[in-house]
């Protein structure tokens, strides 16, 4: 916490290359989650809601999939029809997180790309609005 | 004036619809104690982390065969010292990768099963593994009770692990 979210480049569900640095200057929503994780799968739908009311403040949400096979994930997406990139995980990205041992896991990164928050399990969506709220006002 | 035949059939109607719509409400909220739940599984066959970790260390003691059945880049990060990987329960893959593990050891051996992708009340792996294991026949089956996921209820208790398995 309170530390610069560590770097990843890779390409998303579509091939696009998603550079976290790239998002200096927007508020990244980073959000790890499974196919097979039931409260990710309550989360993502407010968060493709919030990437659009709260999009044009500088709001970046990126979805991390840790699934072990992109294929129920691509279902997934198209399903939900989330409006934000998703990139496969992997260990390794994991690692450089701190360990991604339970899911959902959410950081919220400022627009300096430092990491100011990060909420594990199932949280009260109300809680990450409001803390997002307030990183997204500062300037 | 509705006569008394066509009164009682209404009723027998609506009592009929109730009943319907009890068995099916009952199917969408008593999910939690499917088959395919961690709370089909009984009491009795949980085991507690400090208790695992404990058996884990002590010496002189029969080892339990302990099998992770969650994801795998889940397992990379982090797992159990000794545990094996035996696919997500909730899959048809993972199962069979299960059963693949599990298919020349005696049905006496003490198998400890975790998961701890979610909380226990949403993981959909423990259920069907374990289900599987009593199918087959293992008459010694655990399951690792975690309660909100292997981070917090293991690795963040200062309990070994091991990665890259």
């Amino acid at each position: 916490m309170n530390r610069r979210a560590p770097e990843f480049a890779r390409k998303d569900l579509a091939g696009k290359s998603v550079d976290l640095k790239n998002f200096r200057g927007k508020v990244v929503l980073l959000n790890f989650w499974a196919t097979w994780c039931a409260p990710c799968q309550l989360e993502m739908p407010a968060f493709a809601a919030w990437q659009r009311q709260y999009g044009p403040d500088g709001l970046q949400v990126i979805g991390i999939s840790m699934d072990d096979d992109a294929t129920p994930v691509v279902g997934l997406v198209a399903k939900l029809k989330l409006n934000y990139p998703v990139l496969m995980g992997d260990a390794n990205l994991g690692r450089q997180y701190g360990g991604v041992l339970g899911l959902p896991l959410t950081y919220l990164i400022d627009r300096d790309g430092v990491v100011r928050a990060r909420f594990q399990g199932e949280t009260d969506l109300k809680t990450i609005e409001r803390r997002l709220q307030t990183i997204l006002a500062q300037p | 004036m509705i006569s008394y035949p066509m009164r009682r059939a209404g009723q027998l109607v609506l009592l009929a619809l109730i009943f319907v719509c009890q068995i099916h409400l009952q199917a969408q909220f008593s999910g939690a104690a499917s088959s395919g739940s961690a709370f089909s599984i009984p009491h009795a066959q949980l085991m507690q982390p400090e208790e695992l970790n404990a058996l884990l260390r002590a010496r002189g003691v029969q080892k339990p065969f302990v099998l992770q059945v969650g994801s795998r880049v889940l397992f990379a990060q982090a797992h159990i010292p000794g545990a094996e990987f035996a696919g997500p329960g909730s899959q048809p893959a993972g199962l069979q990768l299960l059963q693949d593990k599990v298919a020349r050891l005696p049905h006496k051996t003490l198998i400890v099963l975790y998961c701890g992708c979610c909380p226990w009340s949403r993981c959909p792996n423990v259920g069907p593994a374990y289900k599987l294991l009593l199918d087959l026949g293992f008459s010694n089956v655990k399951v690792l009770y975690i309660a909100d996921n292997f981070g917090t209820n293991w690795v963040d208790k200062g309990f070994s692990v091991e990665q890259n398995r």
